[in-house]
């Protein structure tokens, strides 16, 4: 089955992250990379995603003009930062993957149609 | 609507629905279909054996039903309709299957409330109107679990099988959690009981099952243990009048000796694994109550080790209210309430913190303040049974 897992900073994680010296940085992007390696055969495409600042937003409202906002869109403490899609057998071989992830504190795992 | 008839039948459909599933869901590879095809064989069960009288197959008649219903409705699903026409009773039995099942209700990405109402209705075949019943909620909030339960079983790929061994331990402690909530449901149960299922026995009746399923894990033997242990004394808990009697003042002979005796001996049996867990070990503390001829009898000291012991593996400031009750009788009411002091900020909301308090109050010699604390375990608690006792104790001269 194919999942997309998306990885959601919240703003302690980024705050933690902005705080560590260039050696630390450096070593939680390498266990991220670390991570990617060890699941290369399940990984199928995803991407970092740039800061929620850049983020547009636009509703589209049946019979009215869409609107177009500046941000993400839920205005909250937790955002979607990137994504990844991965086959696996089930939900069981994506959580145990999961499990060891080294990023972000909380990942969004959502099976694909 | 439980009769001693009804029971019975509740029974007899308990012993077979899981198998049923189990084989339906084995034979076409499809768990959400043949979760609706067997609830739709219970339902027709309950319908036809009071009239018609239980019949000598049951297993047979329910996979029947089960099975023309299943040819009947699926007209449209050919892939899932071919291989149910191919089926013929009886269906090979697998002896993993049942506990494939379990293990798939009690899918950890599933809520709770899922969990349990997916495990009632699959495993020990209660419609969901009895369950609905049971947890006091409506009927349409438990139809709308389980299919939310079941439509991300099959769309988000959760698995139908027995976790691998590196996972087993997370995965049974989920499944012993959903039991164990069950029996704590009907033992402390504020629905009537006149008019809902007795829980507790289908929480027996679970540990049993997945004590033969899986008769080496010795927390599954510690809760099964547990389980039995109030059983045996549960006849001693109501007086005539339906109030519930507390233990320092329970008629022991009311007890069921041999109940205790067995359910200890399954305790013995668990501690030969010499994997102690907080199953055994609150069966442990149950069982030094139970084997007491009389309340002056308990061995206190016994009990507080073994709350220590629990504490140690699963710390909890519930238990460690409990730790302090033994703690009373051990070492006296002053050493108790240092320990309740100590719980002041987390306990405040619980009302057992409050009426344990006023026990200990009163044992100091301090009236009216436990009246008070009392006064404020009553605000807390929903209990009717748990009213009558404290709204008694607050109107005490």
């Amino acid at each position: 089955m194919r999942y997309v897992l998306l990885f959601v900073e919240t703003e302690e994680f980024a705050r933690d992250l902005e705080a560590m010296g260039p050696a630390d940085r450096e070593h939680a992007y390498e266990r991220v990379t670390e991570w990617m390696a060890t699941h290369k055969d399940r990984i199928r495409g995803g991407n970092k995603l740039r800061p929620a600042v850049t983020a547009t937003t636009v509703r589209l409202d049946r019979g009215n003009e869409p609107v177009v906002t500046d941000g993400p869109f839920v205005e909250g403490k937790e955002i979607v930062s990137g994504y990844t899609e991965i086959e696996v057998a089930d939900l069981d071989e994506a959580l145990r993957m999961v499990r060891t992830w080294p990023g972000c504190p909380l990942v969004e795992i959502r099976p694909l149609e | 609507m439980t009769t001693p008839e009804h029971d019975r039948l509740a029974r007899v459909v308990r012993q077979h629905a899981s198998q049923l599933a189990a084989s339906l869901t084995h034979l076409t590879g499809d768990f959400a279909a043949a979760e609706d095809l067997v609830q739709d064989a219970v339902l027709a069960a309950l319908k036809h054996w009071p009239v018609d009288g239980i019949p000598d197959r049951p297993d047979a008649w329910l996979f029947t039903v089960a099975r023309r219903r299943g040819l009947d409705g699926l007209r449209r699903q050919s892939n899932y309709r071919s291989k149910l026409a191919q089926v013929q009773w009886p269906v090979p039995s697998d002896p993993d299957a049942r506990l494939r099942l379990i293990f798939t209700c009690c899918h950890p990405t599933l809520a709770r409330e899922a969990q349990v109402a997916l495990t009632l209705r699959v495993v020990c075949g209660l419609t969901t109107a009895e369950i609905a019943r049971a947890f006091l909620v409506p009927e349409a909030t438990v139809a709308r679990r389980i299919s939310r339960a079941k439509r991300k079983i099959t769309e988000a790929g959760i698995p139908y099988r027995i976790p691998d061994a590196d996972e087993l331990g997370a995965r049974l402690t989920e499944v012993l959690t959903v039991i164990y909530l069950l029996f704590n449901e009907g033992y402390l149960s504020t629905a009537s009981r006149i008019q809902s299922r007795d829980l507790v026995d289908d929480a027996e009746w679970l540990a049993d099952l997945l004590h033969q399923l899986m008769p080496t894990e010795p927390e599954v033997i510690g809760l099964l243990a547990l389980i039995r242990l109030h059983r045996a004394r549960a006849s001693a808990r109501f007086a005539p009048d339906g109030g519930l009697v507390q233990l320092p003042d329970q008629d022991r002979s009311l007890w069921d000796r041999e109940e205790i005796a067995d359910a200890s001996r399954l305790l013995v049996r668990a501690a030969r694994h010499q994997r102690p867990g907080p199953y055994q070990l609150q069966a442990a503390i149950v069982a030094c109550h139970a084997e007491a001829s009389r309340w002056e009898d308990t061995d206190w000291e016994q009990i507080v080790l073994l709350y220590d012991m629990l504490l140690h593996l699963a710390p909890s400031p519930v238990t460690r209210l409990h730790r302090a009750i033994a703690l009373r009788y051990a070492s006296g009411p002053t050493a108790a309430m240092a320990e309740l002091d100590a719980l002041a900020d987390t306990l405040d909301d619980y009302h057992l913190y409050h009426a344990t308090r006023a026990e200990l109050l009163r044992a100091l010699g301090r009236p009216s303040q436990a009246r008070d604390a009392d006064q404020h375990a009553l605000e807390l608690t929903t209990n009717p049974a748990e009213q009558a006792i404290l709204r008694r104790r607050v109107s005490w001269p």
